[in-house]
């Protein structure tokens, strides 16, 4: 078992930060533990513009903005980084089990940031009915392999929800040459930003459809078409509003949750609704020592608040490991 | 044209099973599976449940072989290193009606040998089942209900009949069968193979096949079935599998789990006309919740995580097993609804006696090869165990699949496997099966997949031909 006085989990932009942080706050021996082969996590495959706006006072591409935090990491020697790296399990002391190619290792940390991000929304969580052919996939998978892939899902496009990356895909999928036939939103607004609805819906004339819901996805072997109603004020269908949609994708793109699996494995308080921890200030868990920043504390709509927050979640690990002496 | 013994129309759990049975003896076999892999029809969507053979009347078919399969089954997992869980399942009654009425099934299903029957009482079920709803009075006791994967049951039957010398063929469908004496040819779109005896275990299309050898007395209707699955937290919601009384037409909705240990809600019962029709709806689901929440007043419609939908191929109220006497040769295996997965191994012995009663003669090989040998899912063994099989192969240690916990390792032997899809890949890995449902995991698959089978990322599929994932892609590809 090796020791260590902080481990943090996740190279993402929250896990990026609050290395940097805790180290310019005083803490030198520090893990670094990263799933994927690379560092800057979801931030590679954002290839759009609007990062760093509030933060750098410039405007970045996603790989851009994680750049400038990796170089910079990587100019401190004391902070070790392993990559493919994978947790799987947590216990209540803070021990660590986690795989990489070649072995399986534990390490005990004094204080644990946990950077893990979040995940999407599933067609399945939000009960969409009709059946399960090839062509559904959420927003950032698409994002995925059109970005770092260079594989176009698919022609014509229908995006349910109007989540940031759902409405950022919109644009990448016509810059790609397919239609997107239309934006399904079951709410009267979008929940995206609204720079994201102006820039990449409404510049490109791409159809979007408020307080409409998909009542069923059709087609056996690849997405045929969708089936869609105006819905009322309680989010029920209105008979008689139903017309069909017809494509060969479906986006969904309804919302994003917290990873926070692994600290509920350690005994972390966790609300059931939001997926966050229950928290009394901001990055703090209900156990002591053990803190969540980025995405996976509360969804943010900016990298920009991740990345401060996430100093702040740094700066308290640094203080917390510093009380413990 | 190739020339065999035996050929099987039907990739599913009684395709399998009687290839499996039947490659222990000098035969020359061959199965037709129309679908891109084994297992890809009515079994991938069967609810996993080894029925003890409560429910049938005493004097059925599938009374018979149900109970029957219930024993065969747990011994055939063995061979096969199969999980088979005995849970035991409780059929619940809510007034003094329906505990009259388990008495009455009680006396069914012990006429037709089913064991060790109890009826239990409210205290027992407040200590032994704590989540079951308070309004419950009694129940039937059945301890010998297990679970089972009907997905990894069916791949591993076709494994093993292959390491038997049986050929499975996938992708081919039957288009046409010709009596030509003393043998059939059947027809596919890739050739046509001869043989001696064909059997007609073609699930939904059983009435098809059967009317290409001039059969046509019976029809195959389709009785959908949705099914709801809850997350893997609440695995231990309940300890047993939970059925209200059944009706004329089902089991009714259920409360039971898979042998993964996601507690599953369902099925619906609806006849329906389209063969194809695997669609979910909100009726199935307000139904299905409705049902499940008379069991387990605790389930939350928010703690569902995936659903789908399967068909039973119905003809009737029994099974149709038997030896075509106008078609000499030919013997139809239809109309296997429930319990036709546990029944499957009780099925295939069936069959090779009313093989071996229309002449063919059944004589052992030298060398059967019975067991397989187990792959590990990391998902599923201790931490420990996984250490020691990093030691041995580092690729344990790639995890590929971040929600379950799958190693490259493992996605390359399913592969080695026989997996051919990304569902495949599923089924046997449960790699895309967990809480981001493949949002993470599918590029990586992909490019396994590819790697593996020499295949473009473009021609990877979900199920087979023409559900390609991606549309088109860079030049290189």
């Amino acid at each position: 078992m090796i020791k260590r006085d902080l481990v943090i989990v996740g190279g993402g932009p929250a896990g990026l930060a609050a290395a940097i942080s805790a180290y310019e706050n005083g803490i030198k021996d520090i893990l670094l533990l990263e799933r994927d082969q690379y560092l800057g996590g979801l931030l590679n495959q954002c290839i759009h513009t609007g990062f760093g706006i509030e933060y750098f006072k410039e405007v970045l591409t996603g790989p851009e903005y994680a750049d400038r935090f990796i170089r910079k990491i990587k100019n401190i020697t004391s902070i070790e980084i392993s990559l493919r790296s994978f947790v799987v399990r947590l216990e209540k002391d803070k021990t660590l089990t986690y795989l990489k190619p070649g072995g399986l290792f534990t390490v005990r940390p004094r204080a644990l940031i946990m950077a893990t991000g979040c995940r999407e929304k599933t067609r399945e969580m939000v009960h969409i009915p009709g059946t399960r052919p090839a062509g559904i996939f959420s927003a950032g998978l698409a994002q995925k392999l059109i970005n770092i892939e260079g594989l176009l899902p698919g022609k014509e496009v229908v995006i349910i929800g109007s989540g940031d990356i759902g409405l950022i895909m919109a644009r990448r999928f016509t810059l790609e040459g397919a239609e997107v036939k239309g934006i399904i939103e079951i709410q009267p607004t979008t929940r995206g930003l609204l720079r994201n609805v102006v820039q990449c819906v409404e510049d490109f004339g791409i159809p979007i459809y408020f307080n409409h819901k998909v009542l069923r996805i059709h087609g056996s072997d690849r997405v045929e078409k969708v089936s869609v109603a105006k819905v009322d004020e309680k989010m029920n269908e209105i008979a008689g509003t139903e017309f069909d949609i017809e494509c060969d994708t479906v986006l969904v793109s309804v919302g994003l949750i917290p990873e926070n699996e692994l600290i509920e494995m350690a005994g972390v308080i966790i609300d059931k609704r939001t997926n966050s921890p229950v928290s009394t200030e901001v990055n703090k868990t209900s156990v002591p020592g053990i803190f969540v920043c980025g995405n996976s504390y509360k969804v943010y709509d900016y990298v920009d608040s991740v990345t401060v927050d996430s100093q702040l979640a740094g700066k308290m690990a640094a203080e917390y490991i510093k009380g413990l002496d | 044209m190739n020339l065999y013994d035996i050929a099987i129309i039907g990739g599913g759990v009684v395709g399998t099973a009687i290839a499996r049975e039947l490659s222990r003896y000098r035969l020359t076999i061959v199965l037709f599976e129309k679908e891109a892999e084994v297992a890809f029809g009515v079994s991938k969507s069967n609810s996993g449940i080894i029925h003890p053979g409560t429910q049938n009347p005493p004097a059925s078919l599938k009374g018979k072989l149900c109970v029957q399969g219930n024993i065969l089954t747990r011994r055939l997992a063995r061979e096969l290193a199969v999980d088979f869980k005995e849970a035991g399942e409780l059929i619940v009654a809510f007034s003094e009606e329906e505990a009259g009425r388990l008495i009455q099934l009680k006396k069914d299903a012990e006429a037709l040998g089913v064991p060790r029957l109890k009826i239990v009482d409210k205290k027992w079920l407040r200590k032994n089942e704590p989540n079951l709803s308070g309004e419950a009075i009694a129940a039937l006791y059945a301890p010998t209900a297990g679970i089972i994967s009907p997905y990894r049951w069916v791949y591993d039957l076709a494994e093993n009949a292959i390491q038997n010398g049986a050929e499975i063929r996938t992708g081919l469908e039957v288009k046409k069968i010709l009596a030509k004496k003393p043998r059939f040819e059947i027809v596919t779109q890739k050739g046509a193979f001869g043989a001696r005896f064909v059997i007609n275990a073609a699930g939904l299309y059983a009435d098809d096949v059967s009317a290409m050898s001039g059969i046509k007395n019976f029809k195959i209707k389709p009785r959908k079935g949705e099914e709801f699955l809850l997350d893997k937290k609440l695995e231990g919601l309940t300890k047993h599998l939970l059925f209200p009384l059944p009706s004329n037409i089902s089991k009714g909705i259920l409360v039971t789990r898979t042998s993964d240990g996601n507690p599953m809600i369902g099925p619906t019962a609806e006849d329906v006309d389209d063969k194809t029709d695997l669609s979910t709806t909100s009726e199935g689901f307000r139904k299905v919740l409705e049902g499940a929440h008379k069991l387990v007043p605790s389930i939350n419609e928010n703690d569902v995580i995936a659903y789908f939908a399967g068909l039973r191929p119905v003809a009737g109220e029994d099974f149709i097993i038997r030896h075509e006497d106008e078609a000499p040769g030919f013997i139809n295996v239809a109309g296997i609804q429930s319990p036709g997965l546990t029944a499957a191994p009780a099925i295939a012995l069936m069959v090779a006696g009313i093989l071996r009663d229309h002449g063919l003669l059944l004589k052992k090989k030298a060398v059967f090869r019975k067991h397989r040998k187990k792959e590990y899912h990391l998902f599923a063994i201790p931490i420990a165990k996984t250490k020691k099989l990093i030691k041995k192969d580092a690729s344990y240690g790639d995890i590929v699949c971040r929600c379950e916990m799958v190693s490259a390792k493992e996605v390359r032997e399913a592969i080695a496997r026989g997996a051919t899809t990304m569902d495949g890949i599923k089924f046997r890995t449960r790699a895309q099966a967990g809480r981001c449902h493949g949002s993470f995991c599918t590029t990586r698959l992909m490019k396994i997949l590819a790697q593996e089978t020499g295949l473009s990322r473009l021609a990877v599929t979900k199920r087979g031909k023409g559900s390609e994932l991606v549309k088109t892609g860079r030049v290189s590809d």
